[in-house]
C-alpha cells in the first residue's frame, strides 16, 4: 500500500484529474497549497511596494493505491502535469500502514481505489 | 432637426435639465465600472483584474479618442455618412445647447461620451480570458472612432438612418448592435480561448456578477432616462420602461430557467437584468409601458435562445455579448417600429397603430448596423493582428492575464512575498522574464 502525493501547476489540475481517470484510479483528493520549487520568482506591484512572490500556487494530489498500481499513478500524474518548464512539480511515494472504507469498515488494498486484481 | 425655428427664438438652457443631465452623465460612467465588475464575476479568478481593466482602459482611451475626434465624427454636421471635423479637439463645443437643446452643449458631448465609453467596454467581453493587453487597447481606440462614431452619427447625429426615420431612444444601433456583433467578430478572429470546449470554464464569482448586473441597471437609469436629453416627458417614459421591462425579462428567464433545469439560477438573473435593460434601450422613449412589459417576456426569448447554443458552438464569444446585446437590441429597435405611439411619444406610430413604413424604417437598422459593426470589426482587427499579436501566449494564457499583463492578483495573500528595496530594481529588470 502506498500514498502518491503529486504536486503540480493549477492548471494543470484537470489534465492530471483526466489522465488518472484514463488510468482507472478514482480515489482521488485534493488541495490547493503554495510552494517554491527553483521557478523564477514573479515580480508585482501594488501601488509603491515592489514584491517578489517567492511562493508559488499548486495543487496537491493524494492518491493512495495499492503496489501494482504505484507505477500506474505516478505516469498519469507525470503525463497530466508535465509541461516542461521549471515548475512543473513533484510527485513523492511514500509508504502506507493502513487505509481504511469509512462507509464499509473495509481495509487496506480492499479500500483504496481501483481495487488490486487477484 | 429642423434649424429654422433655432435662428428666429435662441435656444435657452434649461437649469432643471442640465442638473437632471449632470447626474445622468455620471450614472452612465458608473456603468462602464459595474460592467467591469459584471465580467470580472464571470471569468475565472486569474483574470480578474485584467477582464476589469479591459472596461476601466475603455474610459481612458475611449474618452480621450471621443473627445479629441469621435465626438467630431459623431455629431459634427448633417453629413449622411458621417460627420465633420468641426468639434476636433471640442472647438466650438461650450456652454450654448446645441441646436434645439436646452442643456449645455458640453454636458451633452460628455453624456454622449460616456455612451462611447461602455460600448468599448462591452466588447471586451467577447475576447477576455486570451486577448494581450496592449492589442485590446490599441483596438479600443480605433474601434471608438472607426465603429462607434460612425453608428452613433448614423443613428442620433443625423446621419442617414435618422435620416430616412429610424427611431433609436438611447442607442439601440451604436451600443447594443454595434457592440454585440463586434463582439461576434472579435471571437472569430481573436479565436477561442486554449481550453475551451475541453474543460468547464466557469465563473469564478457570482456575487460580483449580481452586483455588477445592479449596478448596471441603477446606471441605465441615467443612460435611457437621460436619452431624452432633459427632465422631460421621454425621459420620465424612458425612466418607468427601464424599471419595467428588466422586471419582465427576470420573469421570463425565471420560468425558462425552470423548465430548462428546474432550478433558478443567479446568473441568469443578472443576465436577464442586462437583457431587459438592452432590450429597452431602443425604444424606452418611444413605447407604452404596457408594450414595455411585453417586451420584457417576449424579448427575453431569443436571447435565452442565444445563450443557451452559442456555448454549443466552437465559437468562443465569452461573455455573450452577442446574445445580451446584439440580438436583444436588435429584437428591441425591431419591437418599436410595431407598438410605437405617437399617443406616448409624439413623434410616430408604429406598424400596430398604422404606419408600416415605421417598421421597415426599423428593419433597416436592424439589418445594415449588425453587418457594418461586423464587417469593419473583422477587417480592423484583422489588420491590428496584422501589426501586433492579437493573443497571449498559450503559457500566458494558463498562468493567466493578471500577473502577466498587469503584474498583480486580484486574491493575494502576502504569503512568500519579498519586499523589494529600491536600489534591487536594476536587477529586477534583469530577472523578471518579460
Amino acid at each position: 500500500l502506498k500514498l502518491v502525493i503529486g504536486i503540480v501547476r493549477p492548471e494543470k489540475a484537470n489534465d492530471v484529474l483526466e489522465a488518472l481517470y484514463r488510468a482507472e484510479v478514482r480515489g482521488v483528493s485534493l488541495s490547493r497549497v503554495e510552494g517554491h520549487g527553483g521557478e523564477l520568482e514573479r515580480v508585482e506591484t501594488y501601488r509603491g511596494t515592489t514584491v517578489k512572490m517567492g511562493l508559488s500556487d499548486k495543487v496537491r494530489f493524494e492518491v493512495a493505491v495499492s503496489d501494482e498500481f504505484v507505477q500506474t499513478t505516478v505516469e498519469a500524474l507525470c503525463d497530466g502535469a508535465r509541461t516542461g518548464e521549471v515548475g512543473d512539480g513533484k510527485i513523492f511515494v511514500l509508504p502506507l500502514d493502513q487505509a481504511v472504507r469509512i462507509r464499509t469498515g473495509e481495509s487496506d488494498e480492499a479500500a483504496v481505489t481501483p481495487v488490486a486484481k487477484r | 432637426m429642423s434649424a429654422l425655428p433655432a435662428v428666429l427664438t435662441l435656444a435657452q438652457v434649461d437649469t432643471g435639465d442640465t442638473a437632471w443631465m449632470l447626474a445622468a452623465t455620471a450614472l452612465v460612467l458608473m456603468m462602464t465600472i459595474a460592467l467591469g465588475l459584471f465580467y470580472a464575476g464571470l471569468v475565472r479568478a486569474k483574470n480578474t483584474l485584467n477582464t476589469f481593466m479591459m472596461c476601466v482602459a475603455a474610459i481612458g482611451i475611449a474618452g480621450v479618442t471621443w473627445a479629441l475626434l469621435g465626438y467630431s465624427l459623431a455629431f459634427d454636421g448633417e453629413g449622411a455618412l458621417i460627420g465633420g471635423l468641426g468639434h476636433v479637439g471640442l472647438s466650438g463645443v461650450g456652454f450654448e445647447p446645441r441646436g434645439e437643446g436646452t442643456i449645455p452643449h458640453l454636458l451633452f458631448m460628455a453624456f454622449q461620451g460616456t455612451f462611447c465609453i461602455i460600448t468599448v467596454a462591452l466588447i471586451a467581453g467577447a475576447v477576455v480570458e486570451r486577448m494581450r493587453f496592449g492589442a485590446f487597447m490599441v483596438f479600443a481606440a480605433l474601434w471608438s472612432v472607426l465603429v462607434y462614431a460612425v453608428l452613433a452619427h448614423w443613428a442620433f447625429g443625423g446621419g442617414w438612418l435618422a435620416e430616412q426615420g429610424t427611431l433609436d431612444f438611447a442607442g439601440g444601433v451604436p451600443v447594443e448592435m454595434g457592440s454585440g456583433f463586434s463582439a461576434l467578430a472579435a471571437a472569430l478572429v481573436v479565436g477561442a480561448r486554449k481550453d475551451y470546449g475541453r474543460q468547464a470554464l466557469l465563473p469564478h464569482n457570482a456575487v460580483y456578477v449580481l452586483v455588477g448586473a445592479g449596478l448596471l441597471w441603477f446606471g441605465w437609469f441615467g443612460f435611457n432616462g437621460g436619452s431624452g436629453l432633459g427632465a422631460n416627458d421621454a425621459s420620465v417614459l424612458a425612466f418607468v420602461n427601464t424599471l419595467l421591462t428588466p422586471a419582465c425579462a427576470l420573469i421570463t428567464w425565471f420560468v425558462l430557467d425552470l423548465i430548462r433545469g428546474r432550478k433558478v439560477t443567479a446568473i441568469g438573473a443578472a443576465t436577464a437584468i442586462i437583457v431587459g435593460c438592452v432590450l429597452i434601450t431602443p425604444a424606452g422613449g418611444f413605447i407604452s409601458p404596457g408594450w414595455a412589459m411585453v417586451l420584457g417576456f417576449l424579448g427575453a426569448l431569443p436571447c435565452y435562445a442565444m445563450i443557451v447554443w452559442r456555448p454549443r458552438t466552437r465559437v468562443d464569444e465569452t461573455l455573450d455579448v452577442l446574445a445580451a446585446h446584439g440580438v436583444a437590441g436588435f429584437t428591441g429597435i425591431l419591437f418599436l417600429g410595431l407598438v410605437a405611439q405617437i399617443g406616448w411619444n409624439g413623434v410616430a406610430d408604429g406598424l400596430f397603430y398604422g404606419d408600416a413604413g415605421q417598421f421597415w424604417s426599423q428593419a433597416l437598422a436592424a439589418v445594415v448596423t449588425p453587418a457594418y459593426a461586423f464587417i469593419v470589426t473583422f477587417i480592423l482587427l484583422k489588420l491590428v493582428g496584422a501589426v501586433m499579436p492579437l493573443r497571449a501566449s498559450e503559457h500566458d494564457e494558463a498562468v493567466g492575464m493578471d500577473v502577466v499583463y498587469h503584474g498583480e492578483e486580484a486574491y493575494v495573500t502576502g504569503e512568500g512575498a519579498i519586499l523589494v528595496m529600491p536600489e534591487d530594481d536594476r536587477e529586477l529588470l534583469v530577472a523578471d522574464p518579460r
